[in-house]
């Protein structure tokens, strides 16, 4: 029987960490760092956890620690939000080069400046070419849902990488909303134990970590990170089965809301999906063959599997919660094109940028959207490819 | 498509709006709903105007957008009606409540031609007299819950009651003041 709770998205990620029992979690836990370190130092202050809790005076060093515990062979997490990611840049790089399967519980938020504390998604795009595995949620439900099945993906023996579980600022991680949980010992048994094969405190094995790669080197470790990475998307796969068996939840490398018959298909990232769904409801009370496509896994990037549930659409809008400064595409509206390319016959495409800053995202600026898409299937014409949403001019 | 009640909240930073809101989630999730409570988060500061808001549904909600139309507003800090448009959206068949020692026909011209119901309560008194200090959000708790009828108003009192015993778990004493306030704000709305 699963629990039936109320929780932000902090709650419920700390919830789940908690029932993990993490080896050690290193964090810089003051602004901009979230309340899930906050609320995970009570656990250890209260025995409900041994997990070494480690308070840094940076994100640089709650990542370069996490980083040293995990290279030593203890599972390790650590959390952020906003700059904080940005400041974790370096090490970022590290974490998935050394082959490190640490996790990081992600909040995004904008990143300064103008100074904003609130969504949008240009932290964790920033870094999506760190070589970690990005894995986004709709709400509070999915954070938590994801954060249990983390390390069974980032573990496995043909993966080995860390990776960033992300949640939308504020929208999720600070409203309190229904989520179903599980029980300790079953979120235990599912993790499991972690059991490294090659780690430097193992006396049978001496080891470096972070050695030079000389030019002899560095491409073919760089190929080998690229395959682990590509593995993720079947052990995500695999492990979201297994997740099913024990929450009655299925998860996919993406989500397929009404969109097998579609003329109008959003794909979209994080909670702004759950709003895009209830306008895709309205429009087709109206009969409108609208859909969406949310993304769950976007490091790797699923290119062909997305290219195949979107190839029979008539028009498609990638909804880029980031500025990436481009002037073309935003980076989910690259990904997704790109994917499209080679596709005869392939749907127009629209990219959009929104909710920048916590500019708020409805379901009648998500429905304008299905509306222009409309409109350019009936007029043919494409116009301005690169758009922002909910802008003042 | 989301049927969900729509509540929002206008107080100042520091008078609880927040804290009402989530309470308001947590009562109403213990009677089975689907519930959603968030504030709008900004540089807030003690004193400035701050927003949070309800969704109440028998259907899970999938909408993370602020509330536009809501079906009432709580307005926990009255000096607010001359600086914050609280009945934007505010739909005709809801209701606004206004934490007012003043009579609902007086502040109507405040309203910007709003035509729906008017309740008014004046949470100080409530809460000076149950509490012997000035946390307005306890008393607007009850008043909203009576008047969009969420729930059978002995329910919320039994669910509050438990909600109290747990959060002030460390200083009981304050258990008795709080439900007080909250049944005399149930018969002070008007």
């Amino acid at each position: 029987m699963s629990i039936r709770e109320r929780l932000s998205g902090n709650e419920a990620v700390s919830i789940a960490i908690r029932q993990i029992n993490p080896d050690v979690f290193p964090a810089f836990p003051i602004t901009p760092s979230t309340e899930i370190p906050q609320y995970f130092s009570s656990y250890v202050a209260n025995g409900l956890v041994d997990t070494i809790f480690i308070p840094v005076e940076s994100e640089h060093s709650s990542m370069s620690a996490a980083i040293g515990a995990e290279a030593a062979g203890a599972r390790s997490l650590t959390a952020t939000s906003s700059c904080g990611l940005a400041f974790m840049w370096e090490e970022l790089y590290i974490a998935a080069s050394d082959r490190l399967p640490l996790a990081l519980a992600l909040v995004c938020r904008a990143l300064s400046g103008p100074i904003n504390i609130n969504c949008d998604h240009s932290d964790a795009m920033g870094a999506r070419d760190a070589g970690w595995i990005q894995i986004f949620a709709e709400d509070n439900q999915e954070a938590y849902d994801n954060f249990v099945q983390a390390y069974r993906i980032a573990e496995h023996p043909s993966v080995r990488l860390p990776i960033m579980v992300c949640q939308d600022g504020f929208i999720t991680s600070h409203a309190v909303q229904n989520i179903e949980l599980l029980e300790d010992d079953k979120v235990k048994n599912f993790v499991g134990q972690y059991e490294p094969e090659h780690y430097m405190l193992k006396k049978s094995e001496p080891m470096a970590v972070g050695a030079y790669g000389t030019p002899a080197f560095y491409m073919e470790a760089k190929k080998a990170q690229l395959t682990a990475l590509q593995n993720a998307k079947q052990v995500a796969l695999d492990v979201a089965k297994e997740f099913a068996a024990i929450s009655g939840r299925e998860y996919g490398l993406f989500e397929e809301y009404k969109t097998e018959d579609a003329d109008f298909i959003m794909v979209i990232i994080g909670s702004a999906a759950g709003t895009a769904k209830d306008a895709v409801d309205a429009l087709r009370e109206k009969g409108v063959k609208a859909g969406v496509l949310k993304i769950r896994l976007f490091r790797p990037f699923p290119a062909e599997e997305i290219a195949a549930a979107i190839k029979n659409a008539k028009v498609v809008a990638c909804m880029d919660r980031t500025e990436s400064f481009n002037g073309h595409n935003g980076p989910l509206g690259a990904d997704v094109r790109t994917a499209l390319f080679d596709v005869e016959k392939a749907p127009k495409v629209l990219n959009y940028v929104y909710g920048l800053g916590g500019r708020d995202v409805t379901v009648e600026s998500l429905t304008s959207v299905f509306e222009d898409m409309q409109t350019v299937a009936e007029t043919g014409e494409l116009g301005e490819t690169y758009r922002y949403l909910s802008v003042r001019e | 498509m989301s049927k969900a009640l729509e509540i929002r909240w206008h107080g100042r930073g520091g008078q609880g709006a927040k804290t009402a809101a989530l309470l308001l989630a947590d009562v109403t999730f213990n009677t089975g709903k689907y519930i959603q409570g968030f504030p709008e988060y900004g540089p807030e500061r003690m004193g400035a105007p701050i927003t949070a808001y309800n969704r109440i549904s028998d259907e899970p909600i999938r909408v993370h957008s602020n509330i536009y139309y809501p079906d009432y507003v709580v307005v926990v800090d009255e000096t607010l009606l001359e600086s914050v448009d609280v009945t934007k959206g505010l739909k005709k068949d809801g209701a606004i409540v206004i934490n007012s020692t003043r009579d609902k026909e007086e502040l109507r011209p405040l309203l910007k031609g709003y035509e729906g119901r008017i309740y008014t309560i004046d949470a100080r008194k409530v809460s000076i007299a149950a509490l012997g200090k000035y946390f307005p959000n306890t008393p607007m708790l009850a008043a909203i819950v009576k008047v969009c009828g969420i729930m059978p108003e002995d329910k919320f009192l039994a669910e509050m009651e438990a909600s109290f015993k747990h959060k002030f778990a460390s200083k009981p004493e304050v258990v008795a003041g709080n439900m007080k306030a909250l049944t005399m704000a149930l018969e002070e709305v008007r």
